[in-house]
């Protein structure tokens, strides 16, 4: 088969993997002969249309696999074009893109052939010829096939960047239905190795830097969503866990798409993207603003909100914790407050040596105010007081309330900011 | 007293900086206000140097000059080294102003201060400059040069300021091994693996190469984005259209947006076919011989369009025991009945040693139509897939639902994924007996007994032996209570 053909097919087969990321790993060009280097920040060399960076040559090695997963294109039970490349091509492509500025490195995954070992050690290969033949010095991100010898592992993490093994769905009983081969159990396994191998490698370094790196950029893993019926508490438990036990860099989630000759058992819809949009907005509020996996969610409501982000459903469900003073809050309760992030966090905390912040200031530094100010005190603003706004009791006065029980003030200011929310950007 | 026209030296804003602190130095020890200055940034003054009106000497004069430049130096810092490199004319006056205020207005903490107009503006240009660095990094696209003796590289890109000196170190970080030239319109940097050194710019259209490697980048970037999920505006704000001219995978942009809408029916059509053979089954409880008769007209798949005839199954409705094969072939095809052609003769043999009698089983296939290519006057089998074995699975099930036998055989793998899905595997399952929550009978897996015909000559017997075996065992065996 021809090289365009097999390029074509096994990039169509990759493209569901939405890890692209190259960041969190340093490589200089030790000599001179070496190509590339990796400088901790990522570049997105280009965009396609589906809004996604390019930053490394995403591949399956081969789209042959043995494993039956259902919401897998490539599962053996499928009848897409099949293909394979060899370890010289897959280098081979590496290289001269590489060397034309399109990529940051190289993102290899495959399909199981014949057994995770031998899949995994052919992985492993393809790395050890780029660092130790070509003399490539940019990204690698390999997948670590579940269930693969820790030997293998170890050879893989060595040469690469970044080495994640897929979890694909939340619990054992997806899996079971969706993925039969797979078990929690076995990925677990395959994460703590890496792990483990990852802490070693640190420590030793520390002892001396000549001590080999290992997957110098951490691991990550890939959630599916929206093709079983587990919840998002039970996603983002899940997600929460891997965080904390594997010290994962990053779980991405991605919305099942529609996939061709998927298994008939699934749904035939649009992918649910806004549902991965919140999932990944929670997560962000996990790892960046403090906020436990248990907060995002609750038992009533087990799915995050698809018309308010949740963040904004968090304070509405929290009236008391508001309003927070943003001339006097800590840097945590700052966080907390709607239509804020970071980096605006940041500018307030150092703004507000020099001065009292006012809502000029705020909009200043671009905070949506819009779903912000019912949460804040600033200098020349406090939100309406529920006893003595008059507005209110009018309200109260003309509106519907036989049915329901008057709304508090407060909640009801609140929900107007969420409606604001509603028209904000998605 | 203002101070005349200091034009910049266009090409290199790194001595252009260099001369503005030299110069801000006099300025700023001479108590100078910023608005008693003029500085100019015009282009018709390439190649010229600021003009102070102080000479070097003049400048040398100051007592320290050198020490309160590298005092000027280090309180704008890095954003206003990267904002010197701005393309906006202003930017001069912008720095002047911030070290007066720095150094005359009391002002220590000025830059601390982010909601200051000054302060902000600086903040605003520094970005400006590093996100055109940022983007330079991603959208130079080195060429091959053609018939270069050696490997050699070149490459056009238009950035948004006058970053080339400050982005070099970067290429010759990355790329240090290669030898190349990036040309921009006001600068060029050309690495020949020892040093690097700068020359004028030049038009885009004087680079034009063509890369073959090119075909292959479009060819993965077309493969790569899901059409299921354009967001057209995310793409543009992050590749903005003014880059797009020297992106080769940008040329093909238009086809894909255009082609996507199809790419996504064909995805969703793909999958929806699995309705297969559903719309085409009569009511529930009707006879065996009118559902044979009805499938007769099923279009459920695409290989129904090949075959002559529908194959259904055979044998006395009260059936106990129930074969399900694959799928008919050439002569079954012809014959329009299961398990005619040389298969169908080993099976009868096999049924004979076994002591069944075929009368009294009910024989069918999981897929009731013969696929194959043709090829000159015969017809190739092809095996069916799994996509065609689903669409076919509604005539199985009803089938068993009406026949209900208390032992289902199956002969090979296509049969038993027809049952249990694509999952199944025959070398596991063999030699077990299996039940499935919708089927009352016990089934039992064993091969196909065109297997054995296809075997080496040697092995055949023993096959036979043990498939012979297989179906005593089936047959013999207690019922499930």
């Amino acid at each position: 088969m021809e090289l365009a053909r097999k390029l074509a097919i096994l990039a169509d087969a990759a493209k569901y993997d939405a890890s692209c990321a190259s960041s969190g790993s340093k490589r200089s060009r030790s000599s001179k002969d070496m190509l590339g280097d990796t400088n901790g920040v990522g570049i997105c060399h280009s965009y396609t249309p589906d809004g996604r960076c390019v930053s490394l040559l995403k591949l399956l090695l081969t789209n042959y696999c043995i494993y039956d997963c259902r919401f897998c294109v490539n599962r053996v039970s499928s009848d897409p074009p099949r293909a394979r490349f060899t370890v010289d091509e897959v280098v081979w492509l590496t290289v001269e893109f590489y060397k034309r500025n399109y990529i940051e490195g190289l993102f290899l995954s495959s399909g199981i052939i014949q057994s995770p070992d031998y899949t995994m050690e052919r992985l492993a290969e393809i790395a050890r010829r780029l660092r130790e033949v070509e003399k490539f010095n940019g990204y690698i991100h390999l997948k670590a096939i579940p269930g693969a010898d820790p030997a293998l592992l170890d050879r893989a993490g060595r040469h690469c960047d970044r080495l994640s093994a897929n979890i694909e769905l939340p619990t054992d009983e997806d899996l079971q239905s969706f993925a039969p081969e797979k078990t929690i159990e076995t990925v677990d396994l395959t994460m703590s190795c890496i792990k483990d191998k990852r802490d070693e490698s640190r420590a030793e370094r520390k002892v001396s830097r000549k001590a080999p790196k290992f997957a110098p950029a951490g691991q990550s893993t890939q959630l599916i969503v929206g093709a079983t019926p587990s919840t998002d508490t039970t996603i983002l438990a899940q997600s929460s866990r891997l965080y904390i036990q594997h010290k994962l860099k990053r779980v991405y989630y991605s919305a099942f798409s529609p996939i061709p000759h998927a298994d008939g058992q699934l749904p035939a819809t649009t992918p649910p993207l806004i549902r991965e949009h919140r999932l990944y907005q929670a997560d962000w509020l996990m790892r960046f603003y403090g906020y436990t996996a248990s907060e995002i969610t609750t038992p009533d409501n087990p799915d995050l909100s698809l018309n308010l982000d949740p963040k904004h459903a968090w304070a509405l469900r929290n009236p008391d914790f508001f309003p927070i003073d943003i001339n006097k809050a800590s840097r945590k309760a700052l966080l907390r407050i709607p239509g804020i992030g970071v980096r605006n966090v940041n500018r307030i905390v150092k703004a507000r040596k020099s001065k009292r912040l006012k809502l000029a200031d705020l909009r200043t530094f671009r905070v949506a105010l819009n779903r912000a100010q019912a949460f804040i005190v600033a200098a020349d603003w406090s939100p309406p007081d529920p006893i003595n706004d008059p507005l209110n009791h009018e309200e109260e006065k003309t509106a519907d309330t036989l049915k329901h029980a008057p709304e508090p003030a407060r909640t009801k200011h609140l929900h107007d900011a969420g409606t604001a929310a509603l028209f904000g950007e998605f | 007293m203002p101070v005349p026209a200091s034009p910049i030296h266009l090409l290199d804003p790194k001595a252009s900086y260099d001369a503005f602190l030299t110069l801000s130095a006099s300025l700023l020890l001479a108590r100078t206000p910023p608005d008693a200055i003029e500085w100019n940034d015009s282009e018709s003054g390439a190649g010229s140097l600021f003009d102070p009106t102080l000479t070097p000497d003049e400048l040398a004069s100051f007592p320290r000059i050198d020490e309160h430049t590298s005092r000027i130096t280090e309180r704008l810092g890095r954003r206003g080294k990267l904002v010197a490199h701005h393309a906006d004319p202003d930017r001069w006056d912008l720095l002047y102003r911030i070290a007066y205020r720095l150094s005359h207005g009391r002002e220590r903490d000025l830059l601390n201060d982010i909601l200051d107009p000054d302060t902000r503006k600086l903040e605003t240009l520094s970005h400006h400059v590093s996100r055109d660095m940022h983007k330079m990094k991603a959208f130079v696209r080195f060429q091959r040069v053609r018939d270069a003796e050696d490997e050699q590289y070149v490459a056009w890109h238009r950035p948004d300021h006058r970053i080339m000196r400050l982005i070099a170190p970067f290429f010759v970080g990355r790329f240090g091994a290669m030898r190349w030239t990036i040309f921009t319109p006001h600068e060029s940097a050309t690495w020949d693996g020892q040093s690097l050194t700068f020359a004028e710019g030049i038009p885009a259209d004087q680079v034009n190469e063509h890369d073959q490697v090119e075909e292959l980048w479009k060819t993965y970037y077309a493969n790569i984005f899901n059409p299921a999920r354009i967001k057209i505006n995310a793409m543009v704000k992050e590749m903005p259209k003014r880059y797009w001219a020297t992106l080769p995978e940008a040329q093909i942009i238009e086809d894909l947006l255009q082609d996507a809408p199809a790419r996504v029916r064909r995805m969703i059509e793909a999958q929806s076919t699995s309705a297969g053979a559903t719309p085409f089954l009569p009511p529930r409880d009707v006879p065996l011989t009118v559902l044979a008769e009805e499938a007769q007209a099923c279009a459920g798949c695409p290989i129904s369009e090949m075959a002559t005839n529908t194959v259904f199954g055979e044998g006395p409705p009260n059936a106990r025991i129930m074969l399900i094969g694959e799928q008919p072939g050439d002569e079954e095809d012809r014959a329009a009945r299961p398990f005619v052609g040389p298969a169908g003769q080993l099976l009868n043999h096999a049924l004979t040693a076994a002591n069944l009698s075929r009368e009294d089983l009910y024989i069918t296939n999981a897929v009731k139509h013969f696929k194959y290519i043709p090829k000159g006057s015969t017809r190739l089998h092809r095996r069916a897939n799994p996509s065609e074995i689903r669409a076919c699975k509604p005539w199985l099930d009803r089938e068993i639902e009406s026949i209900d036998p208390d032992t289902i055989i199956l002969l090979g793998a296509t049969a038993g994924q027809s049952i249990f899905g694509a999952g199944y595997r025959l070398h596991q399952s063999r030699g077990h007996r299996l039940t499935h929550p919708n089927i009352r009978a016990t089934i039992y897996p064993t091969i196909h007994p065109a297997k054995i015909l296809r075997a080496p000559k040697h092995e055949q017997p023993q096959m036979l032996e043990d498939f012979i075996q297989d179906l005593r065992t089936a047959t013999q065996s207690p019922s499930p209570s």
